[in-house]
């Protein structure tokens, strides 16, 4: 490409800018790779953790590192209630960890199924009525969204306590914490959720559609069950869904505001990381690893059908 | 403005459907709140419970005693915050950048599946490759890289690998919006006017995605400042939070007041999070 007119100035030049062009080829190569290396890292970084805990579920022997061969009997172990591990005081047993299950189901159901009732009526309200505070009402209800659950877990513990001292005092009767505690706090933030997630739904609603009804003569409640409702339907499960996950995940409230033969399932796994660690703990991580697995194929599954039209 | 003004039904019915959660939050979040505001300036009872005189005394024995753990627990927070953006905006440009839907559909998913596990389970996974006889050691010692196992659990490092392996999708999937809906025609002009990746990158694509990075980060900060769990169970006493001494002061010999105290300068933390979100943070409505 050179010329033989090109004097020393314009030669200068030109290596400058073969020089830069050479340095940004560089940078897009450099860009290039990384833009494939990165992802692969943190993806191995992400799954590295969960593939060692499901293989080693299967290790015939105790380690987490040292590959023995392969065994189900920790899977038969939980299937029959043979303890191997724990002291006397702490021993994994199947019975509790069912019944631990059965908690967390419990108040999961609960508290989704009264947070999605208040979260969708509390929706309606901010989203369609004109009433004063509306907008002090709607940042108030991102607190339990943004302010940590420590924070949540543990003043909701003194207020009860409180209030169970009050009772005492006043009735004679003495409450204590359990199902009623947990399930109420799971409530407290779970209405956000479901605020949050219906209110989506209703922002992507046609208002004419609820107008039409009403100038066909339907009041509010026929407008609401024959119109509205099942438009938001789908706002609804998902608001109720996002609800049932989060409690039956959440560790830290729960510990705070559990009682003795309340302890869900986040609690138990946690008692078993704290105290002495039985090998079957593999097994049980790998179970909930497949049944989380399998509920969210399931609602992806469902929210594919109701979009499919 | 008098179509607008509320008529006396519509204000009934907003009550009938806004009452019940409104209630159910100013009894059982707000107002346990406000016990624990006051609490925090009440003087330490038998049993730790709150009794008068009103004193500063918890305050000032949170930024003495405590004040190293606060320090520590912002410096974990933002390190960890960073960690995620170094690795999450990286993720989040190469899914967004796959021209298959479906590939990037299943991309997003491999972020968002794990983080659908149990949080506890999460941990422990994490807490099985970490460990003195886990699968890390185990391969740095086969290499040879090291002939005594490291101690990698219970440090601060621990917390903090544990903490970006626990918030990383939150930090993916804003930076995945933002880069989503990036019109590459801008950067195709940055090049055209000279700009190459590294220049287009930092005055164009960044500037322009810069919301879902500070939404990612403040998603990422606030729940990491208040974290429990992964220090109280990768940390040992070195990584301890200001969550484990909530947690500690809330327990069985513990000061409820002073408690309290470290419950309001951690909602103060976060809220210096959620201005910045508030400012900062929010797609401008197009």
């Amino acid at each position: 490409m050179s010329s033989p007119a090109v004097g020393s100035e314009g030669r200068d030049a030109a290596g400058i800018h073969a020089g830069r062009l050479r340095r940004d080829l560089a940078v897009r190569r450099v860009g290039q790779v990384a833009m494939w290396v990165s992802p692969f890292l943190v993806y191995l970084f992400l799954w590295v953790p969960i593939v060692v805990l499901i293989v080693f579920s299967f290790n015939d022997g105790a380690s987490v590192s040292v590959w023995n061969g392969f065994t189900t009997r920790w899977y038969e172990n939980i299937l029959n209630n043979t303890i191997t591990a724990g002291t006397e005081s702490a021993r994994f047993q199947t019975g509790l960890l069912l019944r631990a299950v059965r908690n967390s189901l419990i108040v999961a159901v609960a508290a989704t199924l009264v947070a999605t009732a208040l979260g969708t009526m509390l929706a309606l309200a901010l989203a369609r009525g004109r009433f004063p505070g509306r907008k002090t009402l709607d940042s108030l209800f991102y607190l339990p969204v943004v302010i940590p659950d420590i924070t949540q877990g543990v003043s909701l513990a003194v207020f009860f306590n409180l209030v169970f001292e009050a009772v005492q005092r006043a009735l004679g009767v003495r409450l204590v914490p359990g199902f009623g505690t947990i399930i109420i706090a799971h409530i407290a933030f779970n209405v956000s959720y479901v605020l949050i997630v219906v209110r989506a739904r209703l922002a992507t609603m046609d208002p004419t559609l609820e107008e039409a009804a009403r100038d066909l003569g339907a009041n509010h409640v026929q407008t609401f069950w024959r119109v509205t409702f099942p438009i938001l339907m789908p706002g609804i499960l998902a608001g109720a869904l996002l609800a049932f996950t989060l409690s039956l995940d959440d560790f830290v409230i729960t510990f705070f505001n559990a009682g003795v033969g309340t302890t869900t399932l986040p609690l138990f796994v946690y008692g078993m990381l704290k105290q002495r660690v039985p090998p079957e703990i593999n097994a049980i991580s790998t179970l909930m690893i497949a049944v989380s697995i399998v509920l969210v194929g399931a609602s992806l599954l469902l929210q594919r059908r109701g979009s499919g039209d | 403005m008098a179509r607008r003004g509320a008529e006396p039904g519509e204000v009934a019915r907003s009550a009938f459907l806004a009452g019940p959660a409104t209630v159910w939050l100013v009894l059982f979040f707000l107002l346990p709140l406000v016990f624990v505001a006051v609490a925090s300036f009440m003087s330490r009872g038998t049993g730790g419970a709150p009794v008068p005189p009103v004193t500063l005394d918890q305050y000032e024995r949170t930024f003495t005693v405590f004040g190293p753990v606060i320090v520590r627990s912002v410096n974990v927070a933002l390190v960890t915050t960073a960690l995620c953006l170094l690795l999450g905006y990286p993720l989040a440009f190469f899914i967004s950048r796959r021209r298959d839907p479906r590939v990037r559909l299943f991309l997003l998913f491999l972020v968002l599946l794990p983080f659908w596990t149990n949080f506890l389970v999460r941990t422990y996974a994490l807490i099985t490759i970490l460990q003195r006889d886990g699968l890390l050691n185990g391969l740095l010692m086969r290499l040879g890289a090291i002939s005594e196992p490291l101690q990698l659990l219970f440090t601060q490092g621990a917390v903090i690998v544990g903490l970006v392996y626990g918030y990383l999708p939150f930090m993916v999937l804003p930076i995945y919006a933002s880069v989503e809906r990036l019109d590459m025609r801008y950067v195709e002009a940055a090049h055209d006017l000279g700009a190459n990746d590294l220049r287009a990158f930092f005055r164009v694509v960044l500037p322009l995605t810069l919301p879902g990075v500070i939404a990612g980060s403040i998603l990422v900060f606030i729940p990491t400042i208040g974290a429990f769990v992964t220090p109280d169970l990768m940390g040992g006493t070195r990584g301890l939070m200001i969550g484990n001494l909530i947690q500690s002061q809330f327990g069985g010999r513990g000061n409820i007041p002073l408690g309290s105290a470290v419950s309001m300068v951690l909602l103060a933390l976060v809220f210096v999070g959620v201005l910045v979100y508030t400012r900062w943070g929010q797609e401008e409505k197009t």
